[in-house]
């Protein structure tokens, strides 16, 4: 009896004279979470700024042409004050596009190929080859495109599409450098290949197993269960592994300006080059304070792309945020 | 029983024989890139380029070496990433413990993915106009600066996935013993999830090593080692970039070898992040 009672008034003790404590940590709680707080709203200030400072950049040449002129002109001479971006919002197009449409089914087929087939040997191979290969720094995939795929364009892609060429002008060849969109894209497909991949490879994840079960179940082939199951299941998150994979395209700088030749034109056929936006602000950084009006042109450049890119990536992040976050 | 060839199971054959040649394709490329730099950048790779600064005439093929570049990069990448941990940290730390999918988490995970989404030549051309408002040349510290903004969001997204991955009774027996939210952060979570964070540091880090787009504008370009914040510095992705654009074939071949020793270094970081999470895990409670 006696024991229990000194048990309680040590208890009371310690609570008693821990008060002061108690409150301590409490505040010292509290002052963390608001600086906390206030720390994990710097992602949402930063990506404002981003916008505005470049918004504010830009806005001198907004004024003196309208957006749309902007875009649609198609002389680039900034000596005259001519900034037409029609020329590099194309180019850019076109890079990504090719990239997109060489890259979609390799990765299609890779993932359902680790998700529905392979076994644990081949699951456990992927993940750091994918590391390895969004790890590889730009500037070497734009080494390798030099030494690699503008040989290999040049000397074997242009005389087996040079008989197209005249029944389909998109493989007419003018241009003997092999400096080409063709060579951009195919960089650019292997460079978004990680992205694609690991993104759709997790929508597969989330397709439930009983789909497969019922359907292997009433006698299909695994492709058959693919197509008519797992394939219509997973679309929209598909989509927007490839939508997410554009967006990366969209901005990739140093590879692709390396190999895509860099000449303001309007292209027209895959094996003509192009200059994307990104290798325009790469490649004129150096001169842009010196001509008037042609660093506020960059940065409309910049403002242009990033536009462009965040209209792919919210768009797919919303779809993926759907899937992967909040399964039904 | 034997099955009766339909063509379903023509079809399936053929699928698979697709398959197995995408995948097949995707390691070929993976190491056809890391065979052509190897071949190529191997012949002229000498211990000169690693311990030498570039001499005079380096850039028409005389004597030198790229330590500016490796050193300038290294010296980048480090501020960066030390710059991109202090605010990294307590945001992953705040959105997986604090209010993790509460509305304001998923105001910031947009953010966060928007920043991740945004190509670093946009983030250069950002880092320099904050350069202009400052007052600030092309220099380390700019450089610096740029990278930490685009290490930022690759960091924090990869934290707050670790963190969330830990098991939920974790934190919630550290409540029931009366502790508060910061103490459980710090003596538990934190604790626990240390590898996880320096993984994420790591693929931070090696990201910013391989990043040319962002410091094209910010950090300049010089042939010496900078001794302080404010001089221009050189990074290894622009040394292979310049050296590439010589006409003269013996400087072409150097770059190559930088290529390879940039390569040699960015797989380095990401074998080392694989390395710490598979040997350092088992400290953990699962």
């Amino acid at each position: 009896m006696s024991k229990v009672l000194t048990n309680n008034q040590t208890i009371s003790n310690v609570h008693r004279n821990n008060q002061p404590i108690t409150q301590k940590r409490n505040r010292l709680d509290k002052i963390v979470h608001n600086s906390l707080l206030a720390i994990s709203s710097l992602p949402i200030l930063f990506a404002l700024a981003i916008f505005l400072a470049l918004w504010f950049r830009a806005y001198p040449i907004l004024q003196v042409h309208s957006f749309i002129e902007l875009i649609s002109g198609t002389v680039w001479k900034p000596l005259k004050g001519l900034f037409g971006f029609y020329p590099f919002i194309v180019g850019t197009g076109w890079v990504t596009l090719v990239a997109i449409i060489i890259a979609v089914p390799i990765c299609i087929l890779t993932t359902l190929y680790l998700s529905e087939y392979a076994g644990v040997w081949a699951q456990r191979l992927v993940k750091p080859i994918l590391d390895l290969l969004a790890a590889i720094p730009s500037v070497v995939y734009g080494v390798w495109g030099i030494l690699v795929i503008v040989p290999m364009v040049k000397n074997y892609a242009v005389p087996l599409f040079q008989p197209l060429g005249n029944v389909f002008p998109i493989f007419m060849s003018k241009n003997p450098t092999g400096y080409s969109i063709l060579a951009g894209g195919l960089v650019l497909a292997v460079m978004i290949t990680p992205f694609i991949i690991s993104i759709a490879y997790e929508v597969l994840q989330t397709v439930p197993a009983g789909l497969r079960q019922a359907s292997l179940a009433l006698g299909t082939t695994r492709w058959q269960t693919i197509k008519y199951v797992v394939l219509p299941v997973s679309s929209g998150g598909i989509f927007a592994s490839v939508v997410l994979g554009c967006s990366r395209a969209l901005g990739e700088t140093m590879a692709v300006l390396m190999v895509v030749g860099n000449m303001v034109q309007i292209p027209h056929s895959i094996f003509d080059s192009a200059y994307p936006l990104p290798a325009l602000i790469a490649n004129n950084y150096g001169e842009m304070m010196s001509i008037p009006m042609y660093d506020s042109a960059l940065m409309t450049g910049a403002l242009i792309l990033m536009v462009m890119i965040l209209i792919l990536n919210i768009f797919s992040v919303l779809i993926l945020r759907h899937i992967l976050i909040e399964p039904h | 029983m034997k099955t009766k060839w339909k063509p379903r199971h023509i079809e399936e054959t053929i699928m698979k024989i697709l398959m197995i040649f995408s995948f097949s394709l995707i390691i070929g490329s993976l190491g056809w890139i890391l065979f052509t730099i190897l071949i190529k950048g191997l012949p002229s790779l000498s211990w000169a380029m690693l311990t030498q600064t570039p001499k005079g005439g380096y850039y028409l093929g005389k004597e030198g070496g790229i330590l500016n570049a490796i050193v300038g990069s290294l010296y980048l990448a480090a501020g960066g990433t030390i710059l991109a941990v202090l605010i990294a940290f307590p945001t992953a730390l705040f959105l997986s413990v604090y209010v993790n999918k509460k509305r304001w988490a998923v105001i910031v995970r947009l953010s966060l993915d928007i920043l991740w989404g945004i190509p670093s030549i946009v983030y250069g051309a950002f880092g320099f106009l904050l350069m202009l408002a400052m007052g600030l040349r092309a220099s380390l510290l700019g450089g610096i600066i740029t990278l930490a903004f685009l290490e930022f969001p690759i960091m924090t997204r990869a934290m707050d996935e670790i963190i969330q991955r830990i098991p939920p009774d974790l934190p919630l027996a550290a409540y029931a013993l009366g502790s508060t939210h910061f103490e459980t952060a710090l003596h538990v979570i934190t604790r626990q999830v240390i590898p996880g964070l320096l993984t994420a540091v790591l693929l931070a880090f090696g990201r910013a090593i391989g990043d040319a787009a962002s410091v094209l504008f910010t950090a300049g370009y010089t042939d010496h080692i900078p001794t302080s914040l404010s001089q221009p510095v050189a990074s290894l992705p622009l040394a292979v970039f310049f050296q590439l654009a010589t006409p003269y074939p013996e400087v072409q071949n150097r770059a190559y070898a930088s290529a390879l020793i940039l390569t040699i270094l960015v797989l380095g970081v990401s074998i080392l992040s694989r390395w710490i999470s598979y040997h350092l895990d088992r400290y953990s409670i699962r």
